[in-house]
């Protein structure tokens, strides 16, 4: 049983990384690591359960917090070419007004993308 | 009345973990292929919800059958839990990102251009 799923998630892996490595825009490739990082959380549980041990769900629950934050934060890299605020700030291709937007940016908020 | 019922429950838990596997890797196996096989990047983002959501939720049930009541059973629904929502989250964030950086759909009608210089997808 277990056996046969961790074989559809490496099958599942192996087409997701082809879709990272030949992903036309930068955001095909985002969302290949998005769903690498969630195959990988079901890959540390279910080799967990297939060794008959199941005690590296602490690590599972790790990687997908960290998937998350680093998914955010990498299309918060993507947008202001910067991870602080104050870069952000002093970045004059944004139009700072005020301070509350550059940090939260909505959508009818244009800020020009480099 | 659970005594007639307790020889069936270990094997009733296996056909039920099963049934979560099997389906669950059907799907996880249909949206990577998705992912590679649809045209677009709008396209491919309903094969990594399928792979994102359903998929995920299908085998952390499958396996959460199988662990019984036990400190594992918490923590894959504490799993479950943060992928239910934090999936769709990142996947929209992904979303929103690539509609604000100027990707569109492929088949979409040219609308007035946006106020960056990063070159359309059409």
């Amino acid at each position: 049983m277990y056996e046969i799923a961790t074989l559809s998630i490496f099958i599942s892996i192996v087409l997701i990384l082809v879709r990272l490595f030949l992903g036309p825009t930068l955001y095909d490739r985002v969302l290949a690591v998005n769903s690498f990082g969630t195959v990988t959380v079901l890959l540390i549980g279910v080799l967990g359960f297939l060794t008959g041990r199941p005690d590296f769900l602490d690590i599972a629950i790790l990687y997908a917090l960290i998937n998350f934050i680093s998914t955010i934060a990498i299309l918060k890299f993507f947008r202001y070419r910067a991870l602080g605020l104050d870069s952000a700030y002093t970045d004059e291709s944004i139009d700072a007004s005020t301070p509350d937007d550059a940090s939260q940016p909505t959508r009818s908020q244009e800020i020009p993308h480099d | 009345m659970i005594d007639w019922l307790t020889p069936y429950i270990d094997p009733a838990l296996d056909v039920a973990s099963w049934i979560c596997f099997i389906i669950g890797g059907f799907y996880l196996i249909v949206g990577s292929i998705g992912m590679i096989r649809l045209p677009d990047f709008w396209a491919r983002l309903h094969g990594a919800g399928v792979v994102d959501t359903l998929a995920t939720e299908l085998f952390i049930l499958g396996m959460i059958l199988q662990s019984g009541w036990s400190i594992v059973t918490i923590k894959l629904v504490l799993i479950g839990v943060f992928l239910f929502f934090t999936s769709p989250t990142s996947t929209h964030a992904v979303a929103n990102a690539a509609w604000l950086a100027g990707i569109r759909p492929k088949n979409m009608k040219q609308q007035a251009p946006l106020t960056g210089n990063q070159e359309k997808s059409s």
